[in-house]
C-alpha cells in the first residue's frame, strides 16, 4: 500500500470518504514525516497539537456525513499568513514571538474547509529572496540532490519551506504567496505545482506585506488538481481587503479537463534568452508538443518590454515594502532594541538594524531612495509607466492567444552561497516577474529533469481569471510529462 | 497656484521702523469628518473615551491589516466641497505620507497629495468691521489623524493614545488670500460656520475638531510674497489670529533688524503668545509620497455628486439674505440668528409653531429674550430648556393679546425653571391679559380721584406725566391690563 504521505490531496479525500485511513491516522503520518525531515528547516513552528484536534474534529465531520470539501488534509501554511494565536514571523527577527490575534482570511478559509495546519512554514524573510537563504530562522534545505552532487540546494523563494514541505512528503499542500514568483520558482525547483492567481482572486487580509500592489496567496501541492482543490477553498472576495475581487469562484477542481482544443497557446520570443540552458530551452519545445497533442495551436507572440520588467518590478517592489515595513518599528509588537539614554529615533534605528536582515534593508533602502524626491520621477513614476506597458503587452498578445507557455525559471535549483550577487538573484525571476506586474495568472508545472536530475518547471501565465485555462493546460502538461521523479 | 486676491482688504498694516508692512496669510484647516467610524477602519470616534479604547486593528498597523475607505467620509467632503462651491473631482486618489513617529502606526498617513478629492472654491468672509472679502479654497483633501503622544505622564517615558489615530480629517487649505489677523480669525469662524451648517464637522476646536496651520510672510504693500513660515497646530479663533499678528511682526522685527525670514516650521505657545521655531527646511521630512497600493482610487458618478448636493441644506449667507428679504427680520438680528446652525435651527422650529407674520417678534424675542434667559442657565440653545414649540406658543400668546410683553417675561423665567407649557403657566397663575374695559375703567377712575393734582398738572401741558398713569394703572391691574386698551381708555379719560 501506498504510504499515506505519498498520496494526493485527491487521493486523501477518497480514501478519507471511503474510511479507508481516518483523518488522524492521516495526520499523525505526516507528523511522523514532519518530525523526521527535521533537517529540512520548512516549518519555523510545528503546530501538533492543533493538527492533531483538527483531525480529530475532521473524522467527526467526515462520521457525520458532513465533511468540508477539505477535511482532515493536512497542509503547511506559509508564515507570510498570519494564524490565530500561533506565532507568525514572516521570517523576520523582527516579528520574533509575535501571535496574531486574527487569521489571515485565506488561511482561514483553508482551516474553515476543513484543512488540517501542521505548522509554520519557513520562507524568506518578509518574501524577500529567490533562495530561502534570508530567512531569520535559518535556510530551508530541499529535499533534492544533484546527480554526482552532495551539496546542499535551495529550495527556491520565498516559499521554499512550502516547496520543500511538500516535496518531501510532510505536507499535502501548502499556502504559498507570489510577488514576483514566489510560488512558482520554488515550485519548479522542488518537482512541485504552484498557482498565483490573478491579482484579487485571494484576499490579502492578515498576510504580512511584502509589496502590497503585487503579493498574491496561491497554493502549492503535487499535482494540478490539488492545486486547483487548495485553490477553489483559498479564493473569494473579501471586503476587508479593498483590492479583492468580487467575482464568483468556480470549482476550479471539478472544471478541470486538460483539453486545450481550440485553445491558442502563445510562446513570446522575447523570453528566449541569449544563452538560453539547452535543456530548458529544450523543455520548453517539447511542453509545446505536449499542448499540442492536448489538442493546442501554437503561436508565436510578442511582449516587446519584457526585458524592462525586472527593472521596474525591482523599483516597484522595494518602494512599496520600505513604506509596508515601516509599521515594524518597534513600539506596538515584535522587537524593541533600547539603547542606554537613547531616544525614539536611536530606538528605530537599533530594533530595525538588529530586527532587519541584509536583503531586507537593501530592499527598504532602494524602496527609500526610488521614492526619495528628485528620484521619484526618474524611477517610481518611470517604473509604473513600464508596468503598464508590460501589462499593455500582454492585453495585445491575448488578441492572438489565450494561454502563453514559457520556462519557470532560467536554470535548475542552485547549491546555497552559488548567487551572492543579489543581482545575479535578482536574475532568477525573469520569467514570472512580468505576469506578476501585469497581475495575472500564472502556475509552474514540473516538465522534466536538468542535466543533473533535478526538476525543472514549465509555467502557464493566462488571461486575468482564467485559472481554469492556466489549470487546465498545466494538467495537459502534468499528464504528458509523467513527472513522476522524487528527492 | 492661481492668485484670486480680489485686493478688497481692510488696510491693515504692520508698523515698522521702516514703514508699512502687509501681511499674506495663507491657512490650512483640519477638520475632522462627522462619521460613526474612522477614514479606514470601523473603529469609534467618540471624543473622550478611555485612551486606546477605539483602536481596531487597522489603526494599530497590525501586520497584514488593511485600510478600507468609508464611504461617508467621502460623502462628507464632497458635501463641504459642494457648499464651498468647489469643483469636486470625480477620481481621486489616496498617497502615503512617509514618516517615522511612535503615534503614527503605520510609519506612514494615508493623504492625499497627487489628485484630491475637491479642487479650487471660496469662502465669502466678513469680519466685525464690516469688511467683506473672497478667500479662495485651493483643495479639499481627505487624509488619517495620528494618534496622541503623551509625554508627561511619566519621567522617562512616552505613552501613547491611538483612539484618534486613523479619524478622517478634511485638510481644507486655503490660498494666501487673507490680509489681516481679523481676516484670519473671520475666515476660520466662517469656515466653522459652514461645516457645521454642512454637518460635515462639529466644529469643536476646544475637542480639536478644528485645527489651522498658520502660514504668514510679510511684504511691503504692492511686492512680490515673502518667505513664509508655517505655524502649526493652532486650535482656536484667538490664538489663529494671535499667530498670525505676533508671527508677522516677528518677521517685520527680523527684517527690519538685517535678518531673513527662513522657510520653518513654527509652533504657537499659547502662554507666552509667541511663536518658536520647531524645524527648519534643511531638517524637512521627505515624505516620500506614493499612491496607496492597498486603496483603489475613488470614483463616483453625476448621480453621487447630485445626492450629495441635495442633502445640503440651506447655508449661512443664503439663509441670513432669506431672513431679511422674506421674513422681514432686522439685518443684525439675522446675522445673530444665522451666526450659528444650531440658534437658526431653533428659530426656525420657532418660526413653525409660530407662522411667517411673528417673524420678527420671534426673532427679537429669541436673540434678546431667549438668549437672556440661557446666558443665565449658563446653557448652550441646543440644551435650551424652552423647546422651540413652547416658544412658539409663548410668542403666540403675545401676538394674540393673551398676555402682554412684560407679563411673557414672568412666563419664560417659569418656563426655564420648571420646563412647564406657557398656556399651562398663564392659566395656573391667573396670568390672562385684561382687556375688559369695565374693569381697566374702574381702575383709571379710582387713579385720577386719588392725583387730582397730577391729574391738573397733566392738563396744563405735562404731558410726561401720561406714564405715571399708565404705570399705576398697571400695578393696579397686576400687570395684567392690556396695554393698549389702557392707554385709549386713560387718554379718553384724561381728556374729560
Amino acid at each position: 500500500m501506498t504510504a499515506l504521505t505519498d498520496l494526493t490531496i485527491a487521493g486523501m479525500k477518497a480514501g478519507l470518504a471511503k474510511r479507508d485511513f481516518s483523518a488522524a491516522e492521516l495526520t499523525a503520518a505526516h507528523l511522523t514525516a514532519m518530525a523526521g525531515a527535521r533537517g529540512l528547516n520548512a516549518f519555523i513552528v510545528e503546530t501538533p497539537e492543533i493538527a492533531t484536534a483538527q483531525a480529530a474534529a475532521a473524522d467527526a465531520a467526515l462520521a457525520r456525513g458532513e465533511a468540508k470539501p477539505l477535511a482532515g488534509i493536512p497542509i503547511g501554511i506559509k508564515d507570510l499568513f498570519c494564524t490565530e494565536g500561533v506565532q507568525t514571523t514572516a521570517g523576520s527577527k523582527i516579528l520574533e514571538g509575535f501571535i496574531p490575534q486574527y487569521e489571515s482570511t485565506v488561511s482561514g478559509k483553508l482551516l474553515g474547509d476543513g484543512a488540517v495546519m501542521l505548522g509554520k512554514l519557513n520562507m524568506d524573510e518578509f518574501a524577500m529572496g529567490s533562495s530561502n537563504e534570508t530567512s531569520a530562522y535559518g535556510k530551508v534545505i530541499s529535499p533534492w540532490k544533484a546527480q554526482n552532487s552532495n551539496r546542499e540546494l535551495v529550495p527556491g523563494g520565498s516559499s521554499g519551506g512550502s516547496a520543500a514541505a511538500v516535496a518531501a512528503r510532510i505536507a499535502a499542500g501548502a499556502t504559498g504567496t507570489d510577488t514576483g514568483g514566489s510560488i512558482r520558482q520554488p515550485a519548479a525547483f522542488v518537482g512541485i505545482s504552484g498557482i498565483k492567481p490573478t491579482y484579487g482572486r485571494c484576499s490579502r487580509w492578515g498576510v504580512v506585506a511584502f509589496a502590497s500592489s503585487l503579493d498574491q496567496a496561491g497554493p502549492m501541492a503535487r499535482t494540478v488538481e490539488d492545486c486547483a482543490l487548495l485553490l477553489t477553498s483559498m479564493c473569494g472576495y473579501d471586503a476587508k481587503d479593498s483590492t479583492s475581487l468580487n467575482v464568483p469562484v468556480p470549482d476550479f477542481a471539478a472544471g478541470l479537463t486538460g483539453d486545450l482544443r481550440g485553445k491558442r497557446v502563445g510562446v513570446p520570443k522575447e523570453y528566449r534568452l541569449d544563452g538560453m540552458d539547452a535543456t530548458i530551452a529544450k523543455l520548453w519545445d517539447q511542453g509545446l508538443e505536449w499542448l499540442k497533442a492536448a489538442g493546442a495551436t501554437i503561436v508565436d507572440v510578442s511582449l516587446p518590454h519584457t526585458k524592462y520588467a525586472l527593472p521596474a518590478y525591482y523599483i516597484i517592489a522595494p518602494a512599496e515594502a520600505s513604506s509596508n515595513l515601516a509599521r515594524y518599528d518597534g513600539v506596538r509588537y515584535g522587537l524593541r532594541v533600547t539603547p542606554p539614554g537613547g531616544n525614539l529615533a536611536d530606538m528605530y534605528s537599533a530594533t530595525r538594524a538588529a530586527g532587519f536582515g541584509a536583503e531586507v534593508k537593501r530592499r527598504i533602502m532602494i524602496g527609500t531612495y526610488v521614492l526619495s524626491a528628485g528620484y521619484y520621477d526618474a524611477y517610481y513614476t518611470q517604473a509604473q509607466r513600464v508596468r503598464a506597458l508590460i501589462a499593455r503587452d500582454f492585453e495585445q498578445a491575448w488578441a492572438h492567444c489565450d494561454l502563453l507557455l514559457t520556462p519557470t525559471a532560467p536554470s535548475a535549483a542552485f547549491a546555497f552561497g552559488d548567487k551572492a550577487d543579489p543581482l545575479a538573484m535578482y536574475l532568477n525571476d525573469v520569467f514570472t516577474v512580468p505576469s506578476s506586474l501585469a497581475g495575472l495568472p500564472a502556475m509552474s508545472v514540473p516538465a522534466g529533469l536538468s542535466a543533473d536530475g533535478l526538476p525543472l518547471g514549465l509555467q502557464i501565465i493566462g488571461k486575468p481569471l482564467d485559472e481554469a485555462g492556466v489549470l487546465d493546460a498545466g494538467l495537459a502538461i502534468e499528464r504528458a510529462a509523467a513527472f513522476t521523479a522524487r528527492p | 497656484m492661481t492668485y484670486t486676491d480680489n485686493g478688497n482688504h481692510g488696510s491693515y498694516r504692520v508698523k515698522g521702523d521702516t514703514g508699512d508692512w502687509e501681511i499674506v496669510v495663507g491657512l490650512e484647516v483640519h477638520a475632522q469628518v462627522t462619521a460613526q467610524s474612522k477614514l479606514f477602519s470601523g473603529a469609534a470616534t467618540t471624543f473622550g473615551a478611555e485612551p486606546n479604547s477605539q483602536v481596531s486593528l487597522v489603526d494599530a498597523a497590525m501586520p497584514g491589516m488593511l485600510p478600507v475607505l468609508n464611504g461617508e467620509c467621502v460623502r462628507q467632503a464632497v458635501r463641504t466641497g459642494l457648499a464651498l462651491g468647489a469643483e469636486i473631482h470625480r477620481w481621486s486618489r489616496f498617497d502615503r505620507k512617509n514618516y517615522f513617529y511612535a503615534d503614527l502606526p503605520q510609519g506612514y498617513q494615508i493623504s492625499q497629495l497627487y489628485h484630491p478629492i475637491v479642487g479650487e472654491g471660496t469662502l465669502d468672509v466678513e469680519t466685525d468691521d464690516g469688511t467683506r472679502t473672497t478667500v479662495g479654497i485651493e483643495r479639499i483633501h481627505l487624509e488619517q489623524d495620528a494618534g496622541k503622544s503623551v509625554h508627561d505622564l511619566h519621567p522617562t517615558m512616552s505613552y501613547v493614545d491611538l483612539n484618534r489615530s486613523g479619524c478622517a480629517l478634511m485638510e481644507i487649505v486655503s490660498k494666501p488670500d487673507i490680509r489681516s489677523p481679523a481676516e484670519a480669525g473671520a475666515y476660520v469662524a466662517a469656515l466653522r460656520q459652514l461645516l457645521r451648517y454642512v454637518g460635515s464637522c462639529d466644529g469643536n476646536m476646544d475637542e480639536g475638531s478644528m485645527r489651522a496651520d498658520v502660514n504668514v510672510s510679510v511684504r511691503r504693500p504692492g511686492e512680490g510674497f515673502g518667505t513664509r513660515t508655517e505655524t502649526k497646530n493652532v486650535n482656536s479663533v484667538r490664538f489663529i489670529m494671535q499667530a498670525v499678528e505676533v508671527e508677522a511682526r516677528r518677521q517685520v522685527e527680523l527684517i527690519e533688524g538685517g535678518g531673513t525670514v527662513v522657510q520653518e516650521t513654527r509652533l504657537f505657545d499659547p502662554n507666552s503668545g509667541t511663536t518658536r521655531s520647531m524645524r527648519s527646511k534643511e531638517d524637512a521630512h521627505d515624505y516620500r509620497y506614493f499612491p496607496d497600493p492597498d486603496l483603489l482610487p475613488v470614483e463616483f458618478d453625476e448621480a453621487f455628486v447630485a445626492d450629495c448636493l441635495a442633502s445640503l441644506p440651506e447655508l449661512p449667507v443664503a439663509k441670513r439674505a432669506r431672513y431679511v428679504e422674506a421674513l422681514d427680520i432686522s439685518a443684525y438680528n439675522a446675522a445673530v440668528l444665522t451666526a450659528d446652525v444650531e440658534t437658526a435651527r431653533y428659530f426656525e422650529a420657532v418660526l413653525d409653531g409660530t407662522g411667517a407674520p411673528l417673524a420678527t417678534a420671534a426673532a427679537n424675542w429669541v436673540t434678546s429674550e431667549l438668549f437672556g434667559a440661557l446666558k443665565k442657565a449658563g446653557v448652550g440653545i441646543e440644551a435650551s430648556p424652552v423647546k422651540p414649540g413652547q416658544a412658539a406658543d409663548l410668542l403666540k400668546l403675545v401676538g394674540d393679546g393673551s398676555i402682554s410683553n412684560s407679563i411673557a417675561k414672568q412666563v419664560l423665567e417659569v418656563m426655564v425653571e420648571t420646563g412647564e407649557d406657557p398656556a399651562a403657566i398663564v392659566e395656573a397663575r391667573g396670568l390672562q391679559q385684561v382687556s375688559d374695559t369695565g374693569a381697566i375703567d374702574a381702575a383709571i377712575a379710582a387713579i385720577i380721584a386719588a392725583n387730582a393734582d397730577k391729574v391738573d398738572q397733566y392738563k396744563a401741558g405735562k404731558e410726561a406725566l401720561f406714564g405715571f398713569f399708565v404705570g399705576q394703572t398697571m400695578k393696579a391691574m397686576a400687570g395684567k391690563a392690556n396695554p393698549g386698551v389702557v392707554n385709549e381708555r386713560l387718554k379718553a379719560a384724561l381728556a374729560g
